[in-house]
């Protein structure tokens, strides 16, 4: 089986989802010609041509619009926005009329579409290309999220985004479309949107994470191995809708959890989490519910120091687990 | 196909030597610092010295430069994210530009923002902006904020042709011309059409190519004029702050442009355009063009000219040596001034 980036992962399920259903359309800036500005949408422009890969003025509000109407009526776009700090503007029309269309109409009308966003910080981001917005986009009913951390998942899953009758937010990592490389088998397999994975078995604790965090987690979870501690990393995949079985399975398992997430910590996806153990396995925990998130400041500052203090590194992950171990 | 409607003809003002040459001297001073100071960046970027997203002006001094000269000390502007040369023109110092591309604690937002995102309150730059035309309503309301203090302020919005095909554009413009009819709108929309937004021209993402027509769209008068002459653009402006601070009207130009680099440090092989273009437009510097009618004008001799790319180098190689000499700011910056309250 080969091994692919992330970012190549990505593109195949493009061009192999186009090249099975005519039905299926790409727009966004820059998505044509240029490929994209992490470069997912790379090829397609060549070999599908310009009325199934579009290449958008800039108006996000309009790009997640069309796309929605192009869904109601028989399409199956993908919509790329450059950076998930910029799909804001169209919060609106995915909130307000994609996740509500099927609800509106009784079933008449659904939209199948999916919007793909690159999210989280990486260096020199800063405080407008390095946002997470999973939990404004979970908290709406009709709407899906999910957030691929794996090559082989992130193709997978693009497939069952694609062929999911409702609408789909498609959260990338942006570290991780150059960074993590993995097996993609050829041919074609879809992953379910829905289920998380056990991505290591563990006694002491539950760490859950999704996206980046999920690698940072892994690595922190090998240190720790060292001093004895053993660590069980769930891989969410989808938070939305979220799979509370594995979830409460590991936690009745290790008895303790930690949810890590990049996104500033007050209302963020953690705490629901961290709700739903405290609702629903309260009597397994040996330790109260540990989340560790980003500081509630208003993006990711650009200087190097500031952003180390922002970011959830691998130390800070370690750290986090031995005290929850030692609790 | 390109349509006039609304649009007015470029604008020519050229007048032989008049009293405005010699003014211009300083302002051809400021246009070859900010290009020194954008190679510099340039440079420091490639060693690894600047991170992240750095978006040069080289190319489009001119217009900045030209509106800068027009307003008074205490009139304000709001830019988009290729902001380094807006900020120098105005007066803040290159090093703590320089320091800001660094991410130090002496730069102009104390490291926080970083090239896209530039402050300077004292000096009324209310922001770089780092989303796409997210500027142009803050601008409006700015605007009205002046008239509505009662004072005979204005407003600069400078934006980029990609801005205008999003809502943030139509939607403020619109207010703009319904709050001008009773002269509460003092604000000069400047379109820095430098023909491409990334990799997307133009003409391929609007079918209207004469983007100060849009503004007629809107009730607002508008002219187009040559973003490459800086005598030019200043005589606009001139005319036009004037006319806008008189009558609380707003007002748009387009100024026509081109980046000489790429759309970002990043934009390193630009398939979107030929390299005949980008020659072609180097036959139109800005720098030249102004340096050229200063010597003609007497005003300018090339003793002159040395010593002015001289002191250009002296102060950007001092604003590096500032930038890396600074310190980091410290950890207690990073939750400061999340409110009022702290
Ligand atoms: C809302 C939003 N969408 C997309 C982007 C990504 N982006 C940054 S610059 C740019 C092109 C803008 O072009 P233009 O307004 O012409 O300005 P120029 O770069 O030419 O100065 C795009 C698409 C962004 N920063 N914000
Ligand atoms: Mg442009």
């Amino acid at each position: 089986m080969p091994e692919l980036r992330y970012v190549d992962a990505l593109t195949k399920a493009h061009h192999e989802e186009m090249a099975r259903d005519e039905r299926v359309v790409v727009l966004g800036e820059d998505v044509g010609r240029k490929g994209g500005v992490f470069g997912v949408t790379m090829g397609l422009y060549e070999k599908f041509g310009e009325e199934r890969v579009i290449d958008s003025p800039l108006a996000e509000s309009s790009i997640a619009g069309v796309a929605i109407g192009m869904a109601a009526n028989g399409l199956l776009p993908i919509a790329e926005f450059q950076f998930a700090d910029f799909i804001h503007p169209a919060f609106n029309q995915i909130v307000s009329e994609a996740a509500r269309m099927r609800y509106r109409s009784n079933g008449g009308y659904g939209c199948p579409v999916v919007f793909r966003a690159p999210y989280g910080g990486s260096h020199g981001t800063a405080l407008y290309h390095s946002q997470s917005i999973e939990a404004l986009y979970a908290h709406v009913p009709g709407m899906k999220v999910v957030t691929p951390s794996t090559p082989y998942d992130v193709k997978g899953l693009l497939k069952s985004a694609v062929r999911d009758p409702d609408p789909v937010l498609f959260l990338e990592h942006k570290r991780m479309y150059r960074l993590v490389r993995g097996e993609v088998p050829e041919e074609d397999y879809t992953v379910p949107i829905g289920p998380a994975v056990v991505r290591r078995e563990g006694t002491d604790l539950s760490v859950f994470a999704f996206g980046w965090m999920l690698h940072e987690a892994l690595q922190a979870a090998e240190v720790v191995a060292r001093d004895g501690i053993s660590v069980e990393v769930v891989d969410l995949r989808t938070l939305k809708p979220l799979d509370k079985e594995t979830i409460l399975k590991s936690v009745a398992k290790t008895n303790r959890a930690l949810i890590i997430y990049e996104d500033n910590r007050f209302v963020g996806f953690g705490a629901e989490i961290a709700a739903i153990i405290a609702e629903e396995a309260f009597d397994s925990l040996d330790a109260p519910v540990m989340r560790l998130a980003g500081p509630d400041v208003p993006g990711i500052p650009f200087s190097k120091p500031l952003e180390e203090w922002f970011f959830i590194s691998q130390e800070k992950i370690a750290q986090a687990m031995r005290r929850l171990a030692a609790y | 196909m390109a349509s006039k409607r609304g649009g007015a003809k470029v604008r020519a003002e050229r007048t032989p030597a008049g009293p405005d040459l010699a003014s211009s001297v300083p302002w051809y001073r400021l246009m070859v610092l900010t290009r020194r100071f954008e190679d510099e960046a340039e440079r420091a970027f490639r060693r690894g010295k600047i991170g992240g997203y750095l978006h040069l002006y080289s190319g489009q001094e001119a217009v900045a430069a030209g509106f800068l000269a027009a307003i008074r000390a205490d009139d304000i502007f709001f830019t988009a994210y290729r902001d380094h040369a807006h900020a120098i023109f105005r007066g803040t110092p290159p090093q703590a530009v320089m320091a800001e591309l660094f991410g130090k604690q002496t730069g102009v937002a104390k490291g926080k923002g970083g090239s896209m995102h530039l402050f300077d309150v004292p000096r009324g730059l209310y922001g770089g902006y780092g989303i796409v035309g997210a500027h142009i309503p803050l601008a409006t309301g700015a605007a009205y904020a002046l008239r509505y203090q009662g004072t005979d302020r204005i407003c600069l919005c400078f934006l980029g042709d990609g801005a205008m095909n999003s809502g943030s554009f139509h939607e403020p413009v619109n207010m703009a011309a319904v709050w001008g009819q009773d002269g509460m709108c003092p604000i000069v929309y400047i379109v820095e059409n430098n023909k491409y937004a990334m990799g997307t021209s133009v003409d391929r993402s609007t079918v209207v190519t004469h983007l100060a027509s849009k503004f007629g769209l809107h009730g607002i008068e508008n002219e187009q004029v040559d973003g490459q002459d800086f005598l030019t653009v200043r005589r606009a402006a001139e005319r036009i702050v004037a006319r806008v601070r008189a009558t609380g009207r707003p007002y748009a130009i387009e100024a026509i442009t081109y980046r000489l680099v790429g759309h970002g440090a990043a934009d390193l092989f630009q398939p979107y355009r030929n390299k005949g273009e980008v020659e072609e437009w180097k036959q139109r510097d800005p720098i030249q063009i102004l340096e050229r009618e200063l010597h003609r004008a007497g005003v300018l001799d090339d003793a002159q000219v040395a010593a002015i790319h001289k002191e250009a180098e002296e102060k950007v190689a001092a604003a590096i040596k500032y930038a890396e000499e600074s310190p980091e700011p410290p950890p207690e910056e990073l939750p400061r001034d999340v409110s009022a309250q702290g």
